[in-house]
């Protein structure tokens, strides 16, 4: 099996996106900010599409629109986060976040299947297969240097949130108390979703950007459910995850029927079902 | 080469074009029997729609929405996997998923954000199970698209007769339920102790959701229910807080918007959804600035118990 070279490229690719996806996705969940996450993840479709229809390179498309929608996110919420978990499912009472955030990306879909059309008139066929490989992403067509590269950026995004986990756990926990020590509780919520972006669209190209949720949310909130400190916690949702990406193409690769993505996703979601009868 | 492309272009169903007469275009738009279809189909999803929708906002549950809204697309895919109408999984896997997401463990003490990340693996495993059914049928990609995105030409007289069922026994049953539901809603504490049961009428709430969303998916398919449940209700709500003149704002504007956006996409080649939701946003961007001009820089804030007496 490592003697073929796809799925070296994939095993590379996939496991250091597993590593960023479980330690972000750890904030996220904790936050209750799994929407937020879904919203970015979805949101890298149309900037994939928008991009092919306009002939540059899909990656610059994803980035450009999940990092963008990470930071409108962020600017627009107003620093109520956490409290969503905190207050239940029945608040109805507040602002009305999660629907604001429906609208856009909503809307943001709405502008993906504009573009997949407009390039769909371009090109014959292609369209489908780029709109396919964008939704459902394709670990085992990534080349070895575009396996490399979302081996880097999945460096890159962990150093960024290690460089930002203290205050940001503290922002996360207690925000007040944070603010009123000066700890900057409003850039760091921005700083979480433009990394959650960027990592959403390093998913979308492994597991696409319908399932990217999948192993962004399932481990961490599988590891929440296992261990209470943060240190550990999230070295089991990074673990977890990595678990998850390496049974997933494991299995993948031995029954051929199974889509990659459909895999990493099962056995993400089957660990945090396991979890949560463990837990 | 040019030869193909020509055949091509005269297979094409029509090629309409916007005059400058309004009533010549309304002409135009009314003279197709799948136009009519389609426009009678999206009154029929954006009636319940817009109700239900309004609920779900108030209720907070649009995550809950969204994920059921995803369930779609892998009921449609088995439908298509087992050779069964398309409908059929829309409904079955919606109502299945709406009564899964009530029974999933609600957040307790023992981790913060449980109950929306539990709900997030049930959309990650539809959506990967979806994917898995595509491809065993053979991944016709074209299909794909139209199974995302829905489908103007696809509306057939019996799926009309369907969702005209569909949106009378949703708005039937909302009718009876929506004053303890609506109580419930607003206030669960208080109304676990006057007795209403309140997770009864969560888990009908959830399954009226399911059938709403499958409805709504067969005219802009699963990824842009939203357009329809979402913004309409978010936009009544962000220009009055008062339950009845509030909700009935929610179905005219979703009307509007089905109807306004399907015309639209007659005269382009553009699909539906995109004008749908592209539609639907501006008027909710019309309406927080009525809202802002109103002094409300709030939306959804004012929704108290004692307004809903």
């Amino acid at each position: 099996m490592l003697g073929q070279e796809f799925m070296r490229n994939a095993l590379l690719a996939g496991s250091f996106i597993a590593l960023a996806c479980g330690v972000c996705g750890w904030f996220v969940v904790m936050r209750g900010q799994v929407f937020a996450g879904d919203a970015l993840s979805h949101v890298a479709f149309p900037g994939a599409l928008a991009a092919a229809a306009a002939g540059i390179d899909a990656r610059i498309g994803l980035f450009a629109a999940t990092i963008a929608a990470g930071a409108g996110i962020g600017l627009l919420a107003r620093g109520r986060v956490g409290l969503r978990a905190a207050g239940g499912p029945a608040g109805g009472l507040g602002p009305a976040d999660d629907a604001a955030i429906g609208v856009a990306f909503t809307f943001i879909l709405a502008l993906g299947v504009f573009f997949l059309t407009r390039f769909s008139l371009g090109s014959q066929g292609s369209a489908g297969i780029e709109a396919a490989r964008t939704l459902f992403g394709s670990i085992f067509g990534l080349g070895g240097g575009e396996a490399r590269l979302a081996a880097i950026l999945a460096l890159a995004v962990m150093a960024a949130l290690a460089l930002i986990a203290r205050p940001l756990l503290f922002a996360s926990v207690a925000p007040e108390v944070a603010a009123a020590r000066g700890v900057p509780t409003r850039l760091l919520d921005i700083a979480l979703l433009i990394l959650v972006g960027a990592i959403a669209a390093e998913a979308s190209q492994a597991i696409g950007a319908l399932l990217a949720l999948g192993l962004l949310t399932a481990p961490a909130a599988a590891a929440q459910r296992l261990v209470r400190s943060p240190a550990g916690g999230i070295a089991l949702a990074a673990g977890l995850a990595l678990a998850a990406v390496w049974a997933g193409l494991v299995l993948a690769y031995l029954v051929p029927a199974i889509p990659p993505s459909s895999a990493i996703v099962g056995c993400a979601v089957a660990i945090h079902a396991l979890a949560g009868v463990l837990g | 080469m040019a030869a193909g492309a020509r055949t091509h272009m005269s297979i094409e169903p029509r090629a309409p074009t916007l005059s400058w007469n309004p009533l010549h275009d309304v002409g135009q738009v009314l003279e197709y029997h799948f136009m009519l279809n389609a426009l009678a189909a999206g009154a029929l999803v954006a009636v319940p729609a817009g109700l239900i929708g309004w609920l779900m906002v108030l209720r907070r549950e649009t995550f809950a929405g969204h994920t059921l809204a995803l369930m779609a697309f892998p009921g449609a895919a088995a439908a298509a996997l087992a050779g069964v109408p398309a409908a059929l999984g829309y409904f079955a896997f919606c109502a299945f998923g709406g009564v899964t997401i009530a029974r999933l463990p609600a957040a307790g003490a023992r981790a913060w954000g449980s109950e929306p990340a539990s709900i997030g693996s049930a959309q990650a495993l539809a959506l990967g199970l979806g994917f898995l059914f595509v491809s065993l049928y053979g991944g016709v990609l074209g299909d794909l698209e139209s199974l995302l995105f829905g489908n103007l030409l696809g509306v057939s007289d019996g799926q009309v007769i369907v969702l005209a069922l569909v949106a009378v026994a949703v708005v039937a049953v909302l009718a009876v339920i929506s004053r303890p539901l609506l109580f419930a809603s607003v206030d669960p504490e208080v109304a676990v102790s006057r007795g209403v049961p309140v997770e009864l009428l969560t888990g009908a709430f959830l399954l009226l959701l399911g059938l709403a969303v499958a409805a709504t998916s067969e005219v802009t398919g699963p990824l842009l229910v939203f357009a329809l449940l979402v913004m309409p209700a978010a936009s009544a709500q962000a220009i009055t807080n008062r339950p009845a003149p509030s909700l009935l704002l929610s179905v005219a504007i979703g009307l509007a918007v089905v109807w306004l956006g399907l015309a639209a996409a007659y005269f382009s080649v553009y699909p539906p959804g995109f004008f749908i939701g592209a539609i639907s946003f501006a008027g909710y961007l019309l309406a927080r600035l009525i809202a802002a001009a109103g002094g409300r820089a709030d939306p959804g804030a004012g929704l108290r118990p004692e307004t809903l007496a």
